[in-house]
């Protein structure tokens, strides 16, 4: 029997990291920028949000004030290896501790006993979801889908697909926006300056400011999902960022090695399939019995086959290929060898 | 056009390595020179042509484009009015972006860069226009990664976006010194090409003795940061390799250090 209800949370889940990859993918292969603000920055959206539900404003205005302040965060980045001169991965890491007391802080807003806060629990609370959800029940598509599905056989059937529809809708929206972003005239501009810094700037563009621009979109987008992902599973957590970094670059790979990079479009879908694929592969690790504390060490192995991997297949094929022209040549010689 | 004013730059100041690499250089191109640069290793061609483009700034003098002192704007800020050809032809491209996108970039230079699609249907019919006077058949490879073509090719698309929005001053930074002899004419030809259709002000570095005879209208000889001989239009259709030579020894009383590296 199918466990359709657990394969479905990978799926909701790898909906939602998958916007997190495509900033990751904005720094990592658009700006060749591996930039570590993200372990900080995916908190510091999910802390925003968490907090200003807390006071009780609209989800939707603190998931989008999520979005500013993540942005504001990323130009620093920028602002500290284009300005300060500081290597891009060390200039990352700087901004990754610093917003791990920031973080602490700005959850500390959400309660008067203390002035830093590790983590808010939104149990109650109105979230983007509940509000969608509320919604959507007022439809019959889940009766639909499940009735489609018993039909088949499946047990254990998912409550409802409310939130993997909006995060469908809400993926596409980013994808389409980032695909024309890269194609734009500033576009252009940011994948040159990734590519080719000396030519970018003797057409006249500011490579520093590019880079501070790129690096504030990738987090931009990096702590909306952080926000999403707090209202997802109903709490935000000072430790929710650890190793975000190598998860994007994870779904990044993955994507990449299945549907390679021939265009900007192929690729952004690529990434976000990548997420849905890793969570998947996750989910799987977590049913075998290991621990949910064991999740980091499974990410680095992954991240670790799926750079390896791709390499061995084409060493082994070019192996191949020599042996058969060896082979090749040999049985020449030898028939040079009968005939004289 | 373009107008140097006693450009002086030392490298190394203050340690035993100390090199005067421009000595009070003065140049003054009327709108519509193209001045062919000549010299031995370390006389000082590339530091000029990079004071001029703004990758390194002088320590003393100042630099006029087209009325304008630009000896304190950023290399990006200059770029406006410059284009230029590197001598590595993997310089001047971006590799991992389609012909297209390669010249919607150069073609954003002297604008300002927007939220608006930089490839659009008209702009895509100027490009293939543009490229078909190459003569290279690139116009049918629009959306080929950069990467994929070859040192010439490469270097003549580079050319035809550095002249793409007429900039003010053309700088070409032996632009054929990496390319096979016949590959290096054939861009050459498409230099000279491109040069005469707008008119464009042009500086040439090259070590090749007759290039710098064949193209232009002018020729400057450089040695230790010093402009020693100057070549003006009449004179210079008459010139030859012997007669340069020549006019070296007469000037320094010393044979040319390196004539291999000159007449390569």
């Amino acid at each position: 029997m199918l466990a359709l209800a657990a394969l479905f949370g990978s799926i909701e889940q790898g909906v939602i990291y998958a916007i997190m990859a495509l900033g990751v993918y904005l720094t990592f292969r658009i700006l060749d920028f591996p930039d570590l603000t993200v372990d900080g920055s995916f908190v510091t959206g999910a802390a925003i949000v968490a907090t200003m539900i807390t006071f009780g404003y609209s989800p939707i205005v603190a998931t989008l004030l999520a979005i500013i302040v993540g942005f504001f965060a990323g130009t620093i980045t920028g602002v500290l290896h284009t300005k300060g001169k500081i290597n891009p991965l060390l200039s990352g890491i700087i901004m990754m501790i610093a917003l791990y007391s920031i973080n602490l802080r700005i959850m500390g807003l959400s309660t008067e006993t203390s002035v830093t806060r590790p983590n808010i629990p939104l149990l109650n609370e109105e979230t983007v979801f509940s509000s969608f959800l509320a919604f959507w029940k007022t439809l019959p598509v889940d009766g639909w889908i499940n009735g489609m599905f018993s039909a088949l056989g499946a047990q254990s059937l998912p409550g409802s697909y409310g939130i993997l529809a909006l995060m469908i809708i809400v993926i596409i929206v980013i994808k389409l926006i980032v695909d024309f972003f890269l194609q734009t005239e500033i576009g252009l501009a940011i994948r040159a300056t990734g590519n080719n810094q000396r030519m970018i700037r003797s057409f006249s563009a500011n490579t520093d400011r590019l880079i501070i621009l790129g690096l504030g979109i990738s987090n931009g987008l990096v702590a909306l999902a952080g926000g999403l992902i707090a209202q997802y599973n109903k709490f935000a957590d000072n430790g929710m960022g650890v190793g975000m970094i190598i998860v994007g670059l994870a779904s990044v790979i993955i994507g990449e090695a299945i549907f390679g990079t021939k265009t900007i479009v192929r690729t952004t879908f690529a990434v976000i399939i990548g997420s849905v694929i890793y969570r998947i592969i996750l989910g799987f690790a977590l049913r075998i019995n290991l621990d949910p504390g064991d999740m980091k060490l499974i990410t680095a192995i992954i991240v670790v086959i799926a750079l390896v991997v791709p390499r061995l297949f084409e060493e082994r094929r070019n192996k191949k290929k020599k042996l058969q022209r060896r082979a090749a040549l040999d049985a020449e010689r030898g028939d040079l060898l009968v005939k004289n | 056009m373009l107008k140097i004013d006693q450009i002086w730059k030392v490298f190394n100041e203050g340690t035993p390595d100390e090199k005067v690499a421009l000595d009070h250089i003065d140049l003054h191109l009327q709108a519509g020179d193209f001045v062919t640069v000549i010299g031995s290793n370390g006389a000082g061609k590339s530091t000029m042509l990079n004071m001029i483009s703004g990758a390194l700034t002088p320590d003393a003098g100042d630099i006029y484009i087209a009325g304008n002192n630009v000896t304190k704007l950023k290399e990006h800020e200059r770029a406006q009015y410059i284009g230029r050809v590197f001598q590595d032809p993997m310089a001047g491209t971006a590799p991992s972006m389609t012909i297209e996108e390669n010249l919607a970039i150069a073609y954003s230079r002297n604008r300002r860069r927007r939220l608006r699609l930089g490839v659009t249907k008209e702009r895509r019919e100027y490009f293939k226009t543009s490229l078909e006077t190459l003569g290279l058949h690139l116009e049918n490879r629009m959306n080929t990664l950069v990467g994929m073509l070859s040192g010439g090719e490469r270097q003549a698309l580079s050319l035809l976006m550095a002249t793409f929005t007429n900039p003010n001053i053309l700088l070409l930074d032996e632009h054929t010194a990496a390319l096979d002899p016949s590959r290096a004419a054939s861009i050459t030809d498409i230099t000279k090409t491109l040069v005469e259709k707008d008119q464009l002000t042009t500086v040439m570095v090259t070590h090749n003795m007759q290039q710098a005879l064949d193209l232009g209208n002018r020729l400057i000889m450089m040695d230790k940061g010093q402009i020693i001989l100057e070549v003006g239009e009449e004179e210079k259709k008459t010139l030859t390799i012997p007669k340069l030579m020549e006019q070296f020894q007469k000037i320094r009383g010393e044979q040319l250090v390196n004539d291999a590296a000159l007449l390569s």
